[in-house]
């Protein structure tokens, strides 16, 4: 019976997870087209619903109703696989973020790993449209994507070994934790390069504007999903939103200290809105949403990059700076230099 | 049964599936998804002996890197299966011996003494399995770690200086050159007159 | 045994000089323009220079293990690194024109073949299951690359893919015997495999089947017969020059696998592989020396000589006495020198798109070039084991220690079979001497490959007059393991 329970609570936690984050993702299309609309001197959608607050649940009853085409010759059960592929990862990953202290689904020692694991996974989604499509244009952007996403996955994998390296843990707990103190102590300012990198490298893990190439309209008419329709279609975007709150909310986590207060000790003083000064779960959905912001302000900003752009960002840059600083840090950690590295080796 | 057995066999019984799987689907890049399944619950047995690391390094490195550039690659290439199924049936007495042979061998030497699981004493420290495999790795293991470390140096080396080509025919844009382009080399400016009569 | 870090790292000092000076010439070569690429050159000979330098100063003169046994250094590792550097030397000197002849001359070949060397080395003092894999794993990936280096080439690529192939699988088996023995002793350590295997009741079947997969790995890298089948394909696949580097200063490093593994690690189960030794010395023999009568191919006929000195090699491990090790250590020494004259002599006289790897080609040797004949002669006859050259004492211990060992058939056997070899060396010499070539093309020689190889072939002779110069070293090594 007990057993039970647990299996009922862990499945209530779950929930309590992801029907937020859907419909985050949901609002997130629709912040997305409005910001890039205002942005571009657009209005952005404003139809349905008052202001066009209806519109993602428009846009899904849409979708949801629209018939799945299976193109001839294509492999049904792969087709149909790949997008559960790409969004299980996505969706799985969440397992061990923690919102607030304490809050999170599974308190693992390898944190870290699992989340730099679970976003390597996202790839065979992809890969796996691109093939299983029968199409020129979906393997085109199928391998588009593969090559690009192993590129950044190690820059990416790199910056993370930085955070590891100064704060000692994998569990994402324990990293918010040494990060406690002012807005100094947060890591975007000793890891300042490893944060850089991990935030461009976690756009084009997302397959996002600039780095997009994997869709490429212009080039190779949707890329990897080209072939897609209704749910199917609807379950690949799915995954890349949640993919983005993903990132955001790890560079929250892991940079700027995730649910810890800019205002600590101070901030808790003020009187009345003393107690939304203090550490809390609403600094880490503030930090989260700023990042998220981020990624469309990108996409109405830069142009694409070219393919060979992009590797060469990747491979020649990006790895070498993470490479260097790893260098750097591990001898300020001898060095013992505060206050970021005084844990001492 | 207890729920850790339940998991075990579970995970085994999907682990030896996925690796016949494997070895006898048609479609190369079923075979290679087979054995990205079987590498998954492989990490999962992993898990359940309380080898964290190991388990999500194995997703983390095979399923997530090597078998990602193997389905690349599988993906490219058109293979004929029947051509390499031609042989089957006239190897395949010569495989069941072989294979036969593997497992009396194997089954002879489980008798040894270090084969049996009593004389591996299970993960008793309190150390997260990440950092107690750290510490061993960068001690009394680090010399073979060192020499593992360039014996991969040597074979990104050798992948280099096998596979790269310069082109001299490629329409290939240096991107340095690119950047360091000034106004001047592309732009001429030329002052002339208007044409007619000017009043 | 826990030696403090510092001391430790001590040990190791020539393989760390020569691993930073390989990601040096690494880094260095990227810059150089194709016409400066000899910068390269001679800095891979500086790094081997002070590498050799550095192990004859490091030498500790004991024996002295580090890492938590993982690594060793004692007379015999001493003895084998210098030989590796120091033919290695000889390797990249005799090379150099013919690999420029051929465009092939590239940074990587060099940092490769230093990488090898490195692997040699780690192969060499390695003093566990673990490091000996290693170190064979570096040293056989440099030489897959090498050998696939000619990439515009069908014969080296298909030679590359051989070797490839086979050496995985050799390197399989060898991975199965050692995970059967880790299983049996419960350690990795070559020292406490010993004294495990000797003190404690194993079952006979598994130590034998560890045996078994060991044996055919090491006999595999080696290129003993049955497991023979991808040395001649090889040799004459790849360019010359790298077959060159995989034939001589290879071997020395294969054979010290042979001795960790066999003599260090099993010697009390030298009933086991006593008799499969046996098996490899008849078959080596016999197929070597038969077969390259047949062969016109020089370089062919040269790796069938090598599948026989193997045999040789292997006769003297096959004693199980210190003075069977000595003599099998003297032996593949001087075996390298041989292998590295005699594939020297080949790609000195290779031309720009003319390759001198038929027996026909040193037809009138003697004419173009006498002195170069005559370091052939002495090449050719220190293989065949014609006193007063080395070659002749070399086999003489090896004889000896069988006899030793009460099996004086087996060493009449090795006799006959050498003595059939003698005639396809001799056919060399004929050809050099008695036969005219008509239109005469003269040898051009750079001064120091000339030089190296005059030192070569005279070292054949010196130290088949003055044995023990080096003998005393080997009988020293052998006595230190």
């Amino acid at each position: 019976m007990n057993d039970f329970l647990f299996f009922l609570l862990t499945v209530g936690k779950i929930l309590l997870v992801v029907v937020p984050l859907l419909l985050v993702v949901a609002y997130f299309t629709f912040a997305e087209r409005k910001v890039i609309g205002y942005i571009q001197v657009r209005i952005g959608p404003n139809r349905v619903g008052p202001r066009g607050w209806l519109q993602p649940i428009a846009d899904a009853v849409k979708l949801m109703f629209k018939e799945v085409i299976i193109p001839a010759h294509a492999n049904r059960f792969l087709f149909l696989m790949a997008p559960v592929l790409a969004l299980a990862p996505a969706l799985a990953a969440w397992a061990v973020v923690p919102f607030n202290d304490g809050w999170m689904l599974a308190n693992i020692n390898a944190g870290l790993l699992y989340l730099l694991a679970m976003t390597s996974l996202g790839v065979y989604g992809i890969i796996l449209a691109g093939w299983a499509s029968n199409s020129k244009y979906a393997l085109l952007g199928a391998l588009r994507s593969a090559a690009q996403l192993v590129a950044y996955e190690i820059a990416m994998g790199f910056a993370l070994v930085g955070v590891l390296m100064a704060s000692g843990s994998l569990n994402l707990g324990d990293i918010v934790r040494a990060q406690s103190g002012t807005v100094f102590n947060w890591y975007w300012l000793p890891l300042f390069p490893m944060f850089m990198v991990y935030l461009i490298s976690g756009v084009a893990e997302t397959n996002r504007a600039p780095f997009d190439v994997a869709e490429g309209e212009s080039e190779i008419v949707a890329g990897f999903h080209v072939e897609y329709s209704g749910m199917a279609f609807a379950i690949f975007f799915l995954a890349e939103y949640a993919n983005m709150v993903l990132i955001s909310a790890l560079s929250a986590v892991l940079f700027f200290g995730g649910w810890l207060s800019p205002f600590d000790p101070v901030g808790v003083r003020v009187p009345v809105i003393g107690p939304f000064l203090g550490d809390g779960i609403q600094w880490f959905l503030f930090k989260t949403a700023v990042f998220m912001f981020l990624f469309l302000w990108f996409r109405a900003t830069f142009p694409r990059y070219r393919y060979d752009q992009i590797m060469r960002l990747g491979w020649k840059v990006l790895i070498p700076v993470t490479i260097v600083w790893i260098f750097v840090e591990g001898l300020l950690l001898a060095l013992n230099i505060g206050p970021w590295f005084t844990r001492g080796l | 049964m207890s729920y850790l057995q339940f998991v075990f066999y579970f995970f085994s019984a999907l682990t030896i599936l996925s690796a016949l799987g494997m070895i006898t689907v048609k479609n190369p890049v079923h075979a290679v998804l087979f054995l990205v399944f079987a590498f998954f619950n492989s990490a999962a047995l992993w898990i359940t002996l309380r080898a964290e690391f190991l388990g999500i390094v194995l997703v983390l490195v095979y399923v997530g890197a090597v078998m990602v550039l193997f389905l690349f690659v599988v993906m490219m290439l058109d293979i004929n299966i029947a051509k390499l199924r031609e042989g089957f049936v006239r190897f395949l007495p010569l495989g069941v011996i072989v294979a036969l042979a593997m497992v009396v061998e194997l089954g002879l030497i489980l008798g040894a003494k270090y084969f049996q699981l009593a004389g591996h004493p299970q993960n008793q420290s309190m150390l997260p399995n990440t950092e107690a495999l750290g510490n061993v790795l960068y001690t009394q293991y680090v010399y073979p770690f060192e020499i593992a470390a360039v014996v991969l140096l040597v074979a990104i080396i050798a992948a280099i200086a096998l596979t790269l080509r310069r082109r001299p025919d490629s329409k290939y844009t240096k991107p340095e050159q690119q950047i360091a382009i000034e106004r001047n080399q592309r732009v001429r400016i030329v002052k002339m007159s208007a044409e007619g009569k000017s009043k | 045994m826990a030696l403090p870090l510092a001391k430790q790292f001590a040990l190791m000092v020539p393989e760390l000089f020569l691993l930073g000076m390989i990601c040096a010439i690494l880094v260095i070569d990227v810059f150089l323009k194709n016409s400066q690429r000899n910068v390269t050159y001679w800095l891979s000979q500086f790094s081997l220079l002070i590498t050799g330098i550095l192990v004859l100063t490091m030498n500790p003169g004991e024996r002295i293990t580090g890492f938590d046994g993982a690594f060793v250094s004692d007379p015999f590792s001493v003895l084998l690194k210098l030989f590796v550097v120091g033919i290695t030397i000889a390797v990249f000197v005799y090379s150099r024109p013919y690999m420029r002849d051929r465009e092939l001359f590239r940074g990587e070949y060099f940092v490769l073949g230093l990488a090898g060397v490195l692997g040699m080395m780690v192969l060499i003092s390695a003093h566990s299951l673990l490091t000996i894999y290693l170190g064979l794993e570096l040293m056989s990936l440099a030489l897959y690359a090498m050998v696939a280096f000619q990439r515009d080439s069908g014969r080296a690529s298909e030679a590359a893919m051989k070797y490839f192939v086979l050496g995985a699988l050799a390197s399989g088996l060898l991975l199965y015997g050692m995970s059967i023995l880790y299983g049996l002793t419960g350690s990795l350590d070559i020292t406490r495999i010993a004294i495990n295997l000797a003190h404690s009741p194993h079952p006979e079947v598994a130590v034998g089947l560890a045996v078994v997969f060991i044996v055919s790995g090491v006999a595999f890298k080696l290129g003993a017969v049955p497991f023979h089948m991808w040395i001649p394909d090889v040799y004459e696949g790849a360019p010359t020059s790298v077959t060159l580097y995989m034939g001589s200063v290879t071997k020395i490093a294969a054979f010290a696998m042979v001795i960790r593994l066999l003599a260090e690690a099993l010697p009390s189960a030298h009933i086991h592989w006593g008799g499969m030794l046996e098996l490899l010395i008849v078959l080596s023999l016999a197929v070597g020396n038969v077969i390259a009568i047949a062969q016109t191919s020089i370089k062919r006929m040269l790796a069938y000589s090598t599948i026989s000195h193997v045999g040789f090699v292997f006769m003297g491990v096959f004693a199980g006495t210190d003075a069977g090790y000595a003599a099998a250590t003297y032996y593949v020494l001087v075996y390298a020198l041989m292998s590295a004259g005699a594939f020297g002599m080949i790609a000195l006289l290779s031309r720009k798109g003319f390759e001198a790897e038929n027996i026909e080609d040193f037809k009138g040797l003697n004419q173009r070039s006498p002195w170069l004949a005559f370091m052939m002669l002495l090449i050719m006859f220190s293989m065949a084991g014609i006193p007063p050259t080395v070659g002749f004492y070399a086999k003489l211990v090896v004889l000896q220690a069988v006899v030793q060992v009460d099996q004086p058939w087996l060493a009449l056997y090795a006799v006959i079979m050498s003595v059939i070899g003698a005639f396809y060396y001799l056919r060399v010499v004929k050809f050099m001497y008695f036969d005219k070539v008509e239109e005469v093309v003269p040898v051009r020689l750079k001064l120091d490959a000339g030089i190296l190889m005059s030192f070569n072939g005279l070292a054949l002779l010196a130290l088949g007059m003055f044995p023990s110069v080096l003998m005393v070293y080997c009988t020293a090594a052998a006595g230190g393991l």
